[in-house]
């Protein structure tokens, strides 16, 4: 038999119908769903009168909308709340058994309690209607976001129309050096291949430093493949991977596991196959990064200057790296470790598992945020905030003066309470420093979250290896 | 969905790379549960002022553009979230296509489901529409779909252009891709016995 890519042998387990010159039907065997992208998909459904066809497959939350402040305060944005309240009616009305609200133990940000709850497994095909499913890809899973006529198109069909896409290798050769963390690796990626290198593929990382990640360092890296114009991220699957499936609560348990786990064993990409296209990054070439410009692939290491335009080859980079600079209130040459800071925001589906707030906490244990700097710290699940609590964590974080907020996508994207004034400066765990994406103004820099908690404490960027 | 096969419209120049779905609508406004009425808030960030007026400067609030139904813009167009909202914006605001050297994937197929046409062209290409769209505000072009072809009014600029058979097929019929998936029911029945 010819030797397959990891991608390839998913793919080729799901294709239920194929022609030539179409997309290919694909089966979804996990649909996630949030309040923002589906209410029109249920409309669409309820206008031609048919059901969600496998709702058992169906795992829905709420997440962007959601206020992260106590559970016991009310929601006052009334349109936000009318969205939130679509979805739990959509759940209602369409069956749906597992939809977890607001107050439910299981939510969370869809990309953090797929994963955590067991949902999400190796070998699978998992979609949503958001740009980070991508995520899911650290499993061994083939994992796509998708726009909300397809969103309805999966609860109609539990398929998917996919023209195949191509395959790229992205290898982390060596370990990581000190200092360096999953946020890094894939803010280096992204700064070598560009917001568009990865466009119309599917992104495979190998390599000694990806292997060397826990699950939660996986998801980082695979989170952002989006950010490199990527259809989707993923990572073969292996001990790690499986001795964290252990461990989920609904994930299949005993000899059922074991025997998915020896499937699972044939899923990494086979001796001999071939990508469409690879790419090869020393891990020793990796610092700790610190984004300046207005879109992901503008990353700096801790220890360089902001970039001039002048520096840039092309006109359109040297125009996008001007509009940048001018946006984000940087001179050129400016060393990236003078950026003063006004908040620190430590959360989203990139950085708000349980390894990300025990790496900021050693870094800001027995120290206070700066007096000028507004910090906060946003569980990526009711799961993990959980964790955290029953660690300790929430008191290292509101002793050193961070708040400590209820799970959700929150200052991420700029679209529940939590959002930057105009002009004011962040060090961002998340994974878009568009313009105005944190709040109308707001600047974004995309750090991990032990530069992110380092930044707190000094109230500018400083390099966490020093620190 | 309204079948797209040829479109006569003014085009309105965004020369930048890579805007992303954040500029072409802000999530704040994503909160409704309708498809409709996000017009109004389409490039919200750059089109009004602080105090809720329209920006003068930008594009589609001067007079020669406000009325455009095509818009010409750099590489990498729609990069960023999978909001379909983005699409939608765009229709509801009157824009059916948008010309570009490449979209983001989401983006790109979003486009489709809703009539809307992004089409990919050659960089020089790009280049000579948005020139001449810039030296002469409120110029028309065709966007004809059926012979794939763009030309402006004097056929001073004429680029054929190549879009996929079924993608081409289904904007030039209006038709919804969840009545053509529903033709194989049998065979997702069929996987779904086989997979258990």
């Amino acid at each position: 038999m010819a030797a397959k890519t990891m991608f390839e042998k998913i793919w080729d387990a799901h294709v239920v119908h194929e022609e030539p010159g179409q997309p290919a039907l694909i089966y979804v065997d996990l649909h996630l769903v949030h309040e923002v992208t589906s209410p029109q998909a249920f409309d669409g459904l309820r206008l031609a009168g048919r059901p969600v066809r496998r709702p058992d497959l169906t795992v829905a939350t709420v997440d962007h909308n959601t206020p992260t402040w106590e559970l016991t305060r009310p929601i006052v944005d009334e349109i936000a709340k009318a969205q939130l309240d679509a979805l739990e009616r959509n759940a209602a009305e369409f069956n749906l058994p597992h939809f977890y609200d607001r107050f439910s133990e299981n939510q969370g940000i869809v990309h953090v309690i797929g994963p955590e709850l067991g949902y999400t497994l190796p070998g699978k095909t998992v979609v949503c209607g958001d740009s980070h499913t991508s995520t899911h890809g650290a499993l061994g899973c083939f994992a796509v976001g998708i726009g909300t006529s397809e969103v309805e198109h999966v609860l109609a069909t539990q398929t998917l129309r996919q023209f195949k896409p191509r395959t790229m290798e992205v290898r982390v050769d060596g370990p990581l050096p000190n200092g360096v963390s999953a946020k890094d690796v894939i803010l280096g990626i992204i700064g070598k291949i560009g917001v568009n290198g990865g466009t119309g593929h599917v992104i495979e990382y190998t390599g000694e430093a990806i292997r060397g990640l826990s699950m939660d360092g996986r998801m980082t890296v695979c989170n952002m493949s989006i950010e490199g114009g990527a259809r989707a991220g993923m990572i073969a699957p292996d001990d790690t991977t499986f001795e964290y499936v252990r461990t989920r609560p609904y994930a299949p348990k005993g000899a059922e596991l074991e025997a998915l786990i020896e499937q699972w064993r044939t899923l990494p990409t086979d001796a001999g196959a071939a990508y469409d296209n690879t790419v090869v990054i020393p891990a020793a070439e990796l610092a700790p990064f610190v984004t300046w410009g207005t879109k992901p692939d503008m990353v700096a290491a801790i220890t360089d200057r902001v970039p001039d335009p002048n520096s840039f080859a092309s006109a359109h980079e040297r125009e996008a790296a001007e509009r940048a600079l001018e946006y984000m209130g940087l001179e050129p040459s400016q060393p990236i470790q003078d950026i003063k800071i006004d908040r620190v925001f430590l959360g989203a589906c990139t950085n708000a598992r349980i390894d990300d707030l025990r790496a900021a906490a050693s870094v800001i244990r027995g120290r206070q945020v700066s007096s000028d700097v507004y910090a906060m710290v946003v569980p990526g699940s009711a799961r993990v905030k959980a964790d955290a609590e029953a660690e300790g964590l929430d008191k290292v974080f509101k002793d050193a003066g961070f708040d400590w907020r209820v799970a959700g996508c929150s200052m991420c994207l700029g679209m529940n309470p939590d959002i930057l004034d105009p002009g004011q400066r962040c060090a961002s765990t998340s994974n878009r420093n568009f313009e105005g994406r944190q709040g109308k103004g707001g600047r974004t820099h995309l750090v991990s979250p032990e530069m992110a908690a380092a930044a707190a404490i000094a109230g500018h960027f400083v390099d966490v290896r020093d620190f | 969905m309204e079948p797209f096969v040829s479109l006569n419209g003014v085009v309105a120049p965004i020369d930048q790379v890579n805007v992303d779905t954040d500029m072409i609508i802000p999530a704040v406004y994503l909160k409704s549960i309708e498809r409709t009425g996000f017009g109004p808030h389409l490039f919200d960030r750059y089109r009004y002022l602080e105090d809720g007026s329209e920006n003068p400067d930008f594009v589609l609030n001067q007079d020669a553009y406000r009325s455009a139904q095509i818009l010409v813009s750099g590489p990498n167009f729609g990069c960023g979230s999978s909001r379909e909202h983005a699409p939608w914006a765009l229709e509801d605001y009157g824009i059916r296509c948008v010309i570009a050297p490449s979209f983001a994937d989401i983006f790109y197929n979003n486009c489709f489901k809703n009539g809307l046409l992004p089409l990919t062209l050659p960089e020089e290409s790009v280049r000579r529409i948005m020139d001449k769209v810039q030296a002469n505000p409120g110029v028309q072009f065709t966007v004809d779909l059926e012979a794939q072809q763009v030309r402006d009014a004097d056929e001073d600029i004429v680029v054929d252009f190549q879009v996929d058979d079924f993608r081409r097929y289904c904007l030039l019929n209006g038709l919804d891709d969840i009545g053509l998936t529903l033709q194989h029911e049998d065979a997702i029945a069929a996987y779904e016995a086989r997979r258990g």
